[in-house]
């Protein structure tokens, strides 16, 4: 057996496991950018998005210029494709993290990256809830944070559940890219040890891991969002 | 007259839709007494729900006076053109003493029965154990205690809107408005919720302010009605006025929708008796409110002057305990003698219409 995968995937098994160039590094420096970008872009995404809602002429609290700032900061960040904004923002990710390359410098546009569209998906997912139901919350006295937390978002939980799990996938995807800046992981893995070297075994070992990283992400995203809802 | 709980006075609602300015509310006043159940009727777009919205500011209104139990919500100045409104953490709290109910219930679907009721009472000042004590007797209230662990979308539509009056209930409100609660429930499902209604108005004396596109809804538990169309109150009065004498031609069309008067005398004028109808005879229609009904009228017409009466349909609805009828029937005899019963009939206040014949 194992002879037989040397023979058959033999740069595969020159990665290795571990140090610089292995694949349980690789491994790690995916799911490494994938968690804390997906944490703070997740935060921001959602913040702009609870905002757009609650801002809009039919929201809560309606509010043009606020509204035109969520809606044109997500608009403009939306609109720069990736791949540019990772060189763009170079300067400040060196100022926020001290370092323009590797990993932890790969969060800040992978954060940047993501939250436009996390937070028009969450715009669209709060959309969705009744503005019947928030007014007879507001009918019965709850407060601005009471009808955020108890309506919206409780309500839409599901929802968000659905379209954090789209997001969470399209955010794998541009961990991918990270290489380019040196943050490593599967994609780069793919790339620079696999395409760039002739080496197709570790391009399709690197596709089939994310492959498997993103079905199991959309198998507990569907489960939690059918769990959640009561429609 | 008494204090009213609700004064709504020169209420005026305009939108702003691109270049349109649409006028929902025209200068409308209403006072509502306390233990009033007020119908307000009208169809879609007469700016009903707009009104009643305006009681808990929902709808602020562009100008005019809002004052529930005496407390200004709202106040216009037509000089400044500035308004005067409650603070927004005490209209917090005056919401809660204004219960409101919706056509599509506007449950939580996410929270089970027992929650959306205590969701009412996340900001009382009872403890756990009081609240949890208090949502258990709304839902017996309501009879729904066996559901209090299931979720909305595992309730009918009469359930939900149970629910939702329990919870528009939770705060002991003293006024609870119903904003065509019963437009999206069947015939007897409405019943059901309109006799729970008249239920609470009668024993915790709440203040019912019901709107409706369903004349059949207000004849059921309102004691006074207003009559709105195009934003304005175009007619106003008790139950009983309004049903047994109409003014205007929009309150009529309503009341003939709650009482089939109309169809009956579209099949009744088909028959034969009636297409056939003989020089000496009259169709008439003879409406009547109150103890006019415990006097042998149509005996008498014939003891008195000889006019025979052939009854052709009759409908007695009792509105707020009186009764109301209205009868169908052709009268026969000369045209004297006719003209002499109908001013005997009118002497007794019922109103007499002429549909057919006696020219």
């Amino acid at each position: 057996m194992q002879t037989w995968f040397a023979h058959t995937f033999p740069n595969v098994v020159y990665q290795g496991w571990t140090g610089d160039t292995g694949w349980l590094t690789a491994i790690t420096e995916t799911l490494f950018m994938t968690f804390w970008s997906a944490l703070f872009g997740g935060l921001l995404g959602l913040i702009f998005g609870i905002g757009l809602v609650i801002t809009a002429p039919n929201g809560i609290t309606p509010n043009r210029p606020l509204f035109w700032l969520f809606d044109k900061v997500v608009s403009i960040f939306r609109a720069v494709p990736f791949i540019i904004l990772l060189a763009a923002i170079a300067p400040f990710t060196k100022l926020l993290v001290g370092t323009q390359i590797g990993t932890t410098a790969a969060l800040v546009p992978l954060s940047l990256g993501v939250f436009p569209f996390y937070a028009r998906q969450v715009q669209v997912a709060l959309a969705e809830v009744d503005s019947g139901i928030v007014e007879a919350a507001q009918a019965v006295g709850a407060s601005f944070w009471d009808i955020v937390f108890g309506v919206y978002l409780r309500e839409g939980r599901s929802e968000i559940i659905r379209v954090s799990t789209v997001t969470l996938i399209s955010l794998i995807g541009l961990t991918a890219m990270a290489g380019a800046i040196g943050a490593g992981g599967l994609g780069n893995m793919a790339i620079s040890y696999g395409y760039n070297r002739f080496a197709t075994d570790t391009t399709w070992v690197a596709t089939l891991l994310v492959l498997i990283f993103v079905l199991i992400v959309q198998l507990v995203g569907d489960y939690l969002a059918k769990k959640l809802s009561h429609k | 007259m008494s204090h009213p709980i609700i004064a709504l006075d020169n209420i005026t609602v305009t939108f702003h839709q691109k270049k349109r300015t649409i006028t929902a509310v025209n200068n409308v006043s209403v006072h509502i007494e306390r233990g009033d159940v007020y119908g307000i009727v009208g169809y879609s777009g007469a700016g009903k729900s707009t009104l009643v919205r305006v009681i808990n500011l929902l709808q602020e209104p562009t100008s005019g006076s809002v004052v529930v139990n005496d407390e200004v919500f709202f106040q216009s100045d037509a000089k400044t053109d500035k308004a005067t409104r409650i603070t927004s953490k005490n209209l917090r709290d005056r919401r809660r003493k204004i219960g409101m109910i919706f056509q599509h219930f506007n449950l939580l679907n996410e929270r089970t029965v027992t929650e959306n009721v205590a969701f009412a009472l996340q900001h009382s000042p009872l403890s756990e154990k009081e609240k949890a004590q208090k949502v258990a007797e709304l839902l017996d209230l309501v009879d729904l205690s066996d559901r209090a662990q299931q979720y909305p979308s595992q309730l009918s539509g009469g359930q939900k809107q149970r629910v939702a009056i329990a919870r528009a209930l939770a705060n002991d409100p003293e006024i609870l408005i119903s904003d065509e609660a019963t437009s999206a429930l069947d015939p007897k499902t409405t019943n059901q919720i309109l006799a729970l209604l008249k239920k609470l108005n009668q024993e915790l004396g709440l203040t019912i302010v019901l709107i409706t596109h369903e004349m059949q809804a207000v004849k059921e538990v309102a004691n006074k009605v207003a009559v709105m169309q195009d934003g304005e109150i175009i007619e106003r009065g008790s139950l009983l006025d309004i049903f047994a004498q109409p003014k205007e031609q929009l309150t009529k069309e309503f009341i003939e929708t709650a009482t089939n008067i109309d169809k009956a005398i579209a099949t009744i004028a088909g028959q034969p008796l009636v297409t056939n109808l003989q020089p000496n005879e009259i169709f008439v229609r003879l409406a009547y409110v109150g103890d006019t009904t415990d006097e042998p009228l149509i005996a008498g017409l014939f003891r008195d002057f000889n006019v025979t009466a052939n009854i052709l349909y009759g409908n007695i609805e009792v509105l707020q305990d009186t009764p109301v009828g209205s009868l169908l029937v052709i009268l026969s005899g000369t045209s004297e003698q006719i003209k002499a019963s109908i001013s005997t009939l009118a002497d007794h206040h019922v109103e007499v219409e002429i549909l057919k014949g006696g020219q």
